[in-house]
């Protein structure tokens, strides 16, 4: 989707905040957040990787700027819970209201009711996106490609700042589930390419004649150019 | 009130909804707490650069298949199902980044930086890596390539640092040592 997490190439951030923090949690909401995917995982309402991914896009784009990194997680989690069944927005709400929250607190979960999905049972689940593939990939190493110019209104990986663009094949990473099916809900398993761009190609004259970017894409992103 | 203490009680409500429910016990966040913050982190990457310094046999398995080679050291942490150790040279610089969320190989590296999740960091070092590098003090030559690498898939990346010549008689145990984590993600350059 046309999300603000496609963040990639976007330009008005200002300079990196470079942190000194030690390696860790900082704050014990941090780890009770972390946790909480698990729990999420647990309860069934977390299908795989790409299901919690796509439920941490799908938040309000505000909180996604502004909650930090475990904000945005919570924001996701609370997607997966409603959207499962597993709460319900007006019962946190009143929990939040018990421990002082306020009524016009900004809140990330923008839950999709209409997306309901009943909690699947924990045998139905793997945490693996490896699979195999009998039939051979369609591209070689060192093959010219052109990516998809499509924007999809679901979850992809694809990068909005790489699409329509001219890369290279630079290696065959093995077949693994496709994500903008997975997070769906449905398992479609295709090949997995490392893919070479110039800096120039997808940055115009300002970037670096010499440098590259290198991203993992699938099959059917890609065309022959 | 500011919104980050907002954000901290929907989190704690959450969590005591979860507890009400059966679905959390408030210790294992604190079994996460103690895992991420003595056991799991960049000391685990630092060894396995230090080893394919001081081992060129065990350096060239790494790179051709670095899942493969890291199966070895037994790290907890998880969320590394494919390892590609990318390998700074005199020609080639390497820096890692998820311009979509925030991947990042946790069991060779532990949590990432605040900075690495940021959206500073994500939205720019595709576009001016070159710029972003000097923020960290790191200067590329301009004759050196930079090569981003964007972790759009479940590969995780680790970049293998430069061994500076003034620790080419030291052994692998200092060597781990001064490993940065910095270094591994590529945003720095070891001296």
């Amino acid at each position: 989707m046309d999300g603000i997490h496609d963040l990639g190439g976007k330009q008005g951030f200002g300079p990196v905040e470079i942190d000194d923090l030690p390696v860790g949690f900082h704050e014990r909401w941090h780890a009770a957040v972390f946790t909480m995917v698990s729990a999420a995982f647990a309860s069934g309402a977390a299908r795989n990787t790409d299901h919690f991914r796509h439920a941490v896009e799908r938040i309000d784009p505000i909180s996604y700027l502004t909650h930090g990194y475990y904000g945005r997680w919570l924001g996701g989690i609370e997607n997966m819970l409603v959207e499962g069944g597993v709460i319900t927005q007006a019962e946190l709400d009143q929990h939040a209201r018990s421990l002082g929250a306020k009524a016009s607190a900004r809140i990330a979960a923008r839950p999709d009711l209409t997306q309901a999905n009943p909690p699947e049972t924990a045998a139905a689940r793997d945490t693996s996106a490896r699979r195999s593939l009998s039939s051979p990939p369609r591209f070689d190493v060192d093959d010219v490609v052109r990516t998809r110019n499509q924007p999809s209104s679901g979850h992809t990986r694809l990068p909005a700042y790489a699409r329509g663009a001219r890369g290279v094949i630079a290696g065959y990473q093995g077949a693994w589930v496709l994500p903008d099916a997975s997070a769906h809900g449905d398992e479609q398993v295709e090949h997995l390419y490392s893919v070479r761009f110039a800096a120039q190609t997808l940055f115009g004259d300002d970037a670096d004649e010499l440098d590259e970017i290198h991203l993992d894409l699938f099959e059917s992103y890609l065309q022959a150019s | 009130m500011s919104e980050t203490e907002d954000v901290t009680l929907r989190a704690e409500a959450l969590e005591a909804l979860l507890v009400e429910k059966g679905l959390l016990e408030a210790e294992r966040i604190d079994d996460v707490i103690t895992r991420y913050n003595e056991r799991v982190g960049p000391m685990n990457g630092a060894q396995v650069v230090a080893r394919a310094w001081c081992d060129e046999d065990f350096k060239q398995r790494l790179l051709a298949d670095g899942t493969a080679a890291i199966a070895e050291f037994n790290f907890e942490g998880g969320e590394v199902q494919q390892l590609n150790v990318v390998e700074n040279t005199a020609e080639v610089h390497n820096v890692v980044v998820c311009t979509l969320c925030s991947c990042y190989p946790w069991a060779l590296l532990g949590l990432p930086p605040k900075w690495y999740k940021d959206p500073a960091y994500r939205s720019r070092v595709v576009r001016e890596p070159r710029a972003v590098l000097k923020e960290f003090g790191t200067q590329i030559a301009a004759a050196r390539k930079v090569r981003v690498w964007d972790s759009s898939a479940e590969v995780r990346y680790l970049v293998l640092p430069q061994l500076p010549e003034a620790w080419r008689r030291d052994d692998q145990a200092t060597l781990a040592a001064r490993v940065t984590r910095n270094s591994m993600i590529g945003v720095e350059e070891l001296a």
